[in-house]
């Protein structure tokens, strides 16, 4: 398999009230290409997913979106992404305000080595979001209680986070990136390292935080896709190929490759 | 089919005992050589400690010293100076010889030495303390020579004459006999400084030298060689210059020691014209010694910082400096502080760089500040193991027990700071 030449994404990679526009986006790892022209809009208080095989550049795609890339020194990206028709890539842009806006959840579970409360308070704390102690322990709670993580550690929020097991930790980590009250959360396939339990949890989490937020998750399940999102965004190789409504996607897929791979031909 | 598999089995069984021999032989090697290092340390502190322990004792003499007003010239009234400057020594020479009936010249002279010189001191302070004293009979365990405590610690329990005259030997056992020869703890080992005399030689001078000059080193190499490790690894980009900065660090780390004496003499004493033979020349030196270690363990704990931590905060929008000190640094602190105390470890025992800043002077005087004359006990161990006298040999051993005292309790500091300051992820 190689690159397609002349890619134009197949299905509707635009949309209507997008939060995030990607326009032309190519990723280079030093002389190696890992995206390309990749263009896409991502809509408010919409789930997309970023589904596709191993190295097909969805989480390279993910990461350009809060520029978590700029901590790789060999990494260069051309092409726009706004957000709300601002380039964050602009020269004057600052990636801290930036992240607040556009918060993330990775892969593997990775709480602070603090206390529960602290993990959570983090964030309100380094962007000056409270005054007051009283406000903080609202917005712990508060974060806590939209990860529906409340009702089991609110005896112990002052217990190391990293005590808890796996899907509470990635609970807490995505009410770590709800406690700073972002815009876009990006998540990394979220669920990888958890049982289908704690799996469940997080994905009825998603369903209920897409009501105030706009959520781009990259996972290898295909049936948390088609469980949590509205749209699915199939790559490979570093190709957007198809992008269309979730049930079409598993349904009808508009590109062979993408059929390929919903079929299981490869992953 | 089957044949095969049975041949394969037969294989591996075959293999077995072979394999099985090669990793007990492995075993035996390695508890050779554990056990082989075990018996160089049993052997190197047993050694130390049977030479070294009986530094630790002193041998006194029970003495009634009636302090004569006339001989003095002394009265209760007499002022603090003409306190200090009483003729003590005649007056215990005047006794020691009224005691033991002596009028020889020669024998007067053997008499005199059998206590120490700076037997007059003890009185002269017994006196300062208290000026009431004079024309009382007081009691004191005087201080006897080197080689009457020599004799008693170590010939008179095999009932040699050892290194004493004849006369000597005489009165010494007189007093044996009747019980005033007596050891006691060498109090005056921790509470002097050197001294051309080994029954007054201590390592206080030496002990609060090394104390003054670690403490230079760790205020200097400590913060520099946190910043410089946080800033090559974190903020510095990686380019030629960088790593020829890495490279070099890493060689000074094996430059030998006394390099950094000479750099320390021409560059601190020559150019900059700090005072030689201070802590704070010596401090500046061991810090360039150190500075390598710390720096190059500083790097590899904050290396070892797992990377997902660093994602989480940049994920919540922290500043580059927000990361490093809210989350890096308290994450590698715990390693950046092990190779800190292994390089004052290093610094601790450091002899050659001292010798050439001239922290090998003769210093008498406890040093009260980083500016003083100062030696440290390295140096000491080695001044006073080039001395000829029997005593000069063990307060050796004595001064190399106190010197791994230290280090042990350097050690235990810094395993339990690690301990309470490690934090689990």
């Amino acid at each position: 398999m190689s690159i397609i030449e002349n890619h134009k994404t197949d299905g509707e990679p635009f949309c209507d009230n997008p939060k995030l526009k990607a326009r032309d986006v190519c990723v280079f790892y030093g002389e190696k290409q890992a995206i390309f022209d990749v263009s896409l809009d991502i809509g408010a208080n919409e789930v997309i997913a970023l589904i596709g095989p191993s190295g097909c550049g969805k989480s390279t795609f993910l990461r350009c979106l809060n520029r978590m890339n700029d901590t790789i020194d060999i990494c260069n990206i051309t092409g726009d992404i706004l957000l709300d028709d601002e380039n964050i890539y602009a020269p004057k842009v600052d990636v801290v305000p930036l992240r607040a806006r556009v918060g993330m959840v990775f892969q593997k579970p990775n709480p602070f080595p603090k206390s529960i409360y602290d993990n959570i308070a983090y964030g309100p704390r380094i962007h000056g979001l409270v005054n007051h102690r009283d406000e903080l322990d609202e917005v712990v709670e508060r974060s806590l209680q939209r990860a529906g993580l409340w009702n089991e550690v609110k005896d112990r929020l002052h217990a190391p986070g990293t005590g808890l097991s796996g899907g509470q930790q990635q609970r807490l980590c995505i009410a770590r990136t709800i406690a700073v009250d972002p815009e876009v959360i990006l998540m990394d396939e979220p669920c990888s390292a958890l049982d289908p339990i704690a799996t469940a949890k997080i994905e009825e989490l998603i369903d209920e935080l897409r009501e105030n937020y706009t959520i781009a998750i990259v996972t290898h399940s295909m049936q948390q896709a088609a469980r949590v999102s509205q749209r699915t965004a199939y790559f490979h190789l570093g190709q957007l190929i198809e992008v269309n409504p979730t049930d079409m996607v598993f349904t009808t897929p508009q590109h062979a490759l993408t059929e390929a791979y919903i079929t299981g031909r490869f992953g | 089919m089957t044949n095969q598999t049975m041949t394969t089995r037969a294989k591996v069984e075959r293999s077995m005992g072979r394999r099985r021999r090669a990793e007990s032989r492995f075993r035996t090697y390695g508890m050779l050589s554990i056990a082989f290092g075990l018996l160089c340390l049993v052997v190197l502190f047993g050694n130390i400690l049977s030479k070294g322990t009986s530094a630790f004792a002193q041998t006194v003499l029970h003495t009634e010293v009636h302090l004569d007003k006339d001989y003095l010239g002394l009265t209760r009234q007499s002022s603090e100076k003409e306190l200090m400057n009483g003729n003590y020594e005649g007056l215990i020479k005047q006794q020691l010889r009224d005691e033991m009936n002596v009028t020889k010249r020669s024998q007067r002279r053997d008499l005199y030495s059998m206590v120490s010189v700076g037997a007059h001191w003890q009185l002269q302070g017994l006196v300062l303390d208290n000026p009431d004293l004079i024309g009382d009979t007081i009691k004191v365990d005087l201080i006897m020579d080197d080689e009457v405590d020599q004799w008693f610690k170590h010939d008179y329990p095999q009932g040699i004459q050892g290194r004493l005259s004849d006369v000597q030997y005489q009165w010494a056992m007189q007093w044996v006999e009747a019980g005033r020869l007596e050891t006691r703890f060498n109090t005056s080992f921790f509470t002097n400084g050197d001294s051309r005399e080994p029954e007054l030689a201590g390592v206080h001078g030496a002990i609060k030298g090394t104390l003054l000059t670690l403490l230079v080193t760790f205020l200097l190499s400590f913060p520099i060689g946190v910043a410089a490790a946080i800033y090559l690894e974190e903020f510095a980009p990686k380019n030629r210059i960088t790593e020829i900065v890495e490279i070099n660090i890493n060689n000074l780390a094996a430059v030998p020691s006394i390099t950094f004496g000479l750099l320390g003499l021409a560059i601190f004493i020559n150019i900059f014209g700090v005072a030689r033979s201070t802590p704070l020349v010596g401090g500046l030196v061991l810090t360039l010694m150190t500075l390598p270690t710390i720096i190059i363990s500083g790097r590899a704990a904050i290396k070892a910082v797992p990377p997902s931590i660093r994602e989480a905060a940049f994920g919540l929008g922290a500043s580059k400096m927000q990361v490093v000190f809210h989350h890096v640094l308290p994450l590698a602190l715990p390693g950046m502080l092990t190779g800190t105390i292994i390089g004052m470890a290093q610094a601790l025992g450091e002899t050659a760089p001292l010798l050439m800043i001239g922290m090998i002077a003769f210093v008498v005087d406890v040093p009260g500040f980083i500016t003083d004359p100062a030696t440290v006990l390295p140096v000491q161990i080695f001044l006073w193991s080039d001395s000829p006298e029997a005593a000069f040999t063990e307060r050796t051993s004595g001064a190399i027990i106190v010197l791994l005292g230290f280090l042990i309790a350097m050690n235990t500091v810094a395993v339990m700071l690690r301990r309470r300051l490690e934090r689990r992820w």
